[in-house]
C-alpha cells in the first residue's frame, strides 16, 4: 500500500442496471483519493439516468436507468482515467464534522498498544488522529457506519490476530490507517482507541444516517465523564457539530 | 380504518412491501419482501396499480382475522389454506368476512408466503417504506395477538379472482451474469460452477442463501482484496470457497469476492429454494441479462394478463395432510461478516 502504486480504473457491470468504475482492486490510498474525486464529479453533474451514486472504498457504483447504462459507461471511463493519470488532490469537503471523542482508558483500551507500535506516548498517538485531515471514504456494513481516512503512513497497522469479541456502540477502532465508528455493538478485528457518543445510525432521528461519504471528519479530544454525559442525548448526536464550508 | 388480526403466528412473519431503495450510499440495503414477484402478483389479483404492504410468512403462516369484510390475496410460496374448515386455492383472492378464521399452514414447496389484505397493510413506515428489516433492528418478526390496521378494501364485492403462475418454489436454473469481480475467478472455476447442482443450504434468512456443493470455488486473485459495493443477487463466496446468494436484506459493502449477480427476475427462485432444494445457474450476457431487468409496472401488466376469475375445481385444491413444514429458516444474522471483525 504505497501512495504511488499505479491506478488502473476499470469499467464493470453491476447487474443489469448498473455499473462499476473501480481504481483498484486492493486498498490503495491512490484509489481513494481518486473515489472521492470521481465521486464528486459526478455529483456535480449526473449523467441522464442516474438513480444512485455510492462511493466505495476503491469503486464508484452508480444505478441507472437500465437503458442507459451502455451509454453512460465510456464516458465516466474516460473521466476516471483522467482522474488516475492527474492524481488531483481530494476535493474540497463541503461539510466537515467535529466529534468528541475520548482516548485511552477504558474508552480506548488498545490505545497504549498502538501508540507502542507507533514509538509515541498515548497523547501524542491520540494527538495525531485529532489533528489528521479525516473524510468519510465510504458507509457500509451497517446503515450509517462510517469507514474514515487515511491516517498517516505509520498507522498502516495489520488486524488483530484474534477478534475482540465485543466493542460497545460508539467505539472508534483503528486498522490499515482507517477508522471505524461502530454504531451498535460488535466484535472486531480491528483495535479501540476512543469511545465516542456520537451514533451514525438512529432510526428514529430526523437524519437516521447523517454521514456522507466526502464529509470532513475532526475527532476532538474529551474527557471520558463528558462523553458518558454526551451519550445520555435523545438524539444520538453525541456532542457531534456539523459545519457546511461550501 | 380496517384491521388484521394475528391469532396465531407459526412461522417467521413479518410486514413487507418493495423495500426502501435510495439508500445505498448510507449504507442501507433496499429490503423488501424476500420474493418480489408475489407482491406483484397479488397486486394484479387484487387489482391495485402498486404492491401493496402485506405479511410475509416464511415457513408457515398462523391464524388470522379480519374486522370488516375484505380481499385477501394468498400468493408466493404454496401454503396449505383454510377458512373455517373450508380449503381455499392459493394464488387466488378470497373475501373474509368479519369473524371468519384464515388458517395458514407450512409451505407445501418453497419458503415465502404472503397474505395480501385488498387495501394493503398500514402499519407505521420508515423510511418511506414498511417493510421490517431484521438485520438491523427496524420491525420484528409478528407474534400472536398482534392487531394491525388495513386500508379498508375499495372493492370488497370484486369476484374471486386465481393467477397462472409459473413454479418458481422447487428450484431450477437461475441466470448469472458477470459481476465486477468475476475477472478474480479462473474460467475452470467459473465452468464449474456453472456445471455444479447446488443444493440450497441449511444456512439462510432474508440476508441471503447458502449454496452447498462438494466443490469450492475460490477466487485465484483474492488475498488483500479491497471491500466492495454489494447487492442483493450478488453470488459470494466465502473464505472456504462455500457460495452465498444475497437476498433483500444483504448488507451494502463486503470483503468477500463475488462469482457474478443473479438476474432480478431469477431471484425469487433463489429466495424460495427450501434448504435441500437443487439450484443450478447459467451465464448470461450483459444483453441477455438486461432483457431480463424489466420495470415492475411492466411485470405488474403482465401479471393481469395472467388473472382470471376463480372457478373452484375440488381437483386443484391441495391435499391439507400432505405439506410439511420448511425448515432451515432463521431470523439471525449469521450471514453478517464484516472487514472490521
Amino acid at each position: 500500500m504505497t501512495e504511488d502504486a499505479p491506478l488502473s480504473p476499470e469499467l464493470l457491470p453491476a447487474g443489469p442496471d448498473g455499473i462499476e468504475l473501480r481504481f483498484a482492486r486492493r486498498p490503495e490510498p491512490a484509489a481513494m483519493a481518486a473515489v472521492q474525486v470521481l465521486a464528486a464529479e459526478i455529483a456535480a453533474a449526473p449523467p441522464e439516468g442516474l438513480r444512485e451514486l455510492v462511493p466505495g472504498l476503491v469503486s464508484v457504483l452508480l444505478r441507472l436507468d437500465p437503458g442507459t447504462v451502455a451509454a453512460v459507461g465510456p464516458g465516466l471511463l474516460a473521466r476516471a482515467r483522467a482522474i488516475a493519470a492527474t492524481r488531483p488532490a481530494l476535493p474540497a469537503p463541503t461539510r466537515r464534522w467535529t466529534i468528541p471523542a475520548a482516548f485511552g482508558g477504558a474508552e480506548g483500551p488498545d490505545l497504549a498498544a498502538v501508540a507502542a507500535r507507533l514509538g509515541q506516548s498515548e497523547a501524542a498517538a491520540a494527538a495525531e488522529i485529532c489533528a489528521a485531515e479525516l473524510r468519510v471514504l465510504t458507509i457500509g456494513f451497517a446503515p450509517g457506519q462510517p469507514y474514515i481516512g487515511l491516517l498517516p503512513e505509520a498507522w498502516n497497522l495489520p488486524r488483530l490476530p484474534e477478534l475482540t469479541p465485543s466493542v460497545p456502540a460508539g467505539a472508534l477502532v483503528v486498522a490499515v490507517r482507517q477508522l471505524v465508528l461502530f454504531g451498535a455493538a460488535s466484535a472486531t478485528g480491528w483495535r479501540q482507541v476512543a469511545q465516542v457518543a456520537f451514533r451514525p445510525f438512529r432510526p428514529d432521528r430526523a437524519e437516521p444516517m447523517p454521514l456522507r461519504a466526502g464529509d470532513a471528519i475532526r475527532f476532538a479530544a474529551a474527557p471520558a465523564d463528558q462523553i458518558a454525559t454526551l451519550a445520555g442525548d435523545p438524539q444520538g448526536l453525541g456532542g457531534a457539530r456539523l459545519e457546511v464550508l461550501a | 380504518m380496517s384491521t388484521l388480526t394475528l391469532h396465531r403466528v407459526d412461522g417467521i412473519v413479518t410486514v413487507q412491501d418493495m423495500g426502501r431503495p435510495g439508500h445505498l450510499a448510507q449504507g442501507l440495503s433496499r429490503g423488501g419482501a424476500a420474493d418480489r414477484l408475489a407482491l406483484i402478483e397479488a397486486a394484479a389479483l387484487l387489482g391495485a396499480r402498486a404492491p401493496l404492504a402485506a405479511l410475509e410468512m416464511a415457513g408457515a403462516g398462523g391464524v388470522f382475522s379480519v374486522d370488516a369484510p375484505m380481499r385477501v390475496a394468498l400468493t408466493g410460496a404454496p401454503m396449505a389454506a383454510t377458512l373455517d374448515g373450508v380449503p381455499l386455492r392459493w394464488n387466488a383472492t378470497h373475501r373474509i368476512e368479519p369473524g371468519a378464521r384464515l388458517r395458514i399452514a407450512g409451505a407445501e414447496a418453497g419458503v415465502y408466503g404472503y397474505l395480501v389484505p385488498a387495501g394493503g397493510l398500514v402499519t407505521p413506515d420508515w423510511l418511506g417504506s414498511r417493510a421490517a428489516h431484521l438485520a438491523i433492528g427496524i420491525g420484528a418478526p409478528l407474534t400472536a395477538g398482534a392487531v394491525l390496521a388495513v386500508t379498508p378494501d375499495p372493492a370488497p364485492e370484486t369476484e374471486a379472482r386465481v393467477i397462472a403462475v409459473a413454479n418458481r418454489f422447487q428450484g431450477g436454473t437461475a441466470r448469472l451474469m458477470d459481476g465486477p469481480q468475476t475477472g478474480l475467478f479462473d474460467a475452470g472455476t467459473l465452468d464449474a460452477f456453472c456445471a455444479t447442482a447446488f443444493r440450497r443450504g441449511a444456512r439462510g434468512n432474508r440476508q441471503g442463501v447458502q449454496l452447498s456443493a462438494e466443490a469450492r470455488f475460490v477466487a485465484a486473485e483474492a488475498a488483500g482484496l479491497a471491500s466492495d459495493l454489494i447487492g442483493p443477487g450478488d453470488v459470494q463466496s466465502t473464505g472456504d470457497g462455500v457460495p452465498y446468494v444475497l437476498l433483500a436484506e444483504c448488507q451494502t459493502v463486503g470483503g468477500y469476492p463475488r462469482l457474478g449477480t443473479v438476474v432480478a427476475e431469477d431471484l425469487p427462485l433463489i429466495a424460495q429454494a427450501a434448504p435441500g432444494t437443487v439450484l443450478r445457474f447459467r451465464r448470461v450476457g450483459a444483453e441477455d441479462a438486461a432483457r431480463a431487468c424489466r420495470d415492475e409496472t411492466v411485470l405488474l401488466r403482465e401479471a393481469a394478463a395472467r388473472c382470471s376469475s376463480l372457478i373452484r375445481d375440488p381437483a386443484t385444491i391441495p391435499d391439507l395432510l400432505s405439506y410439511q413444514l420448511i425448515g432451515g429458516v432463521t431470523r439471525g444474522d449469521d450471514l453478517e461478516q464484516d472487514d472490521a471483525r
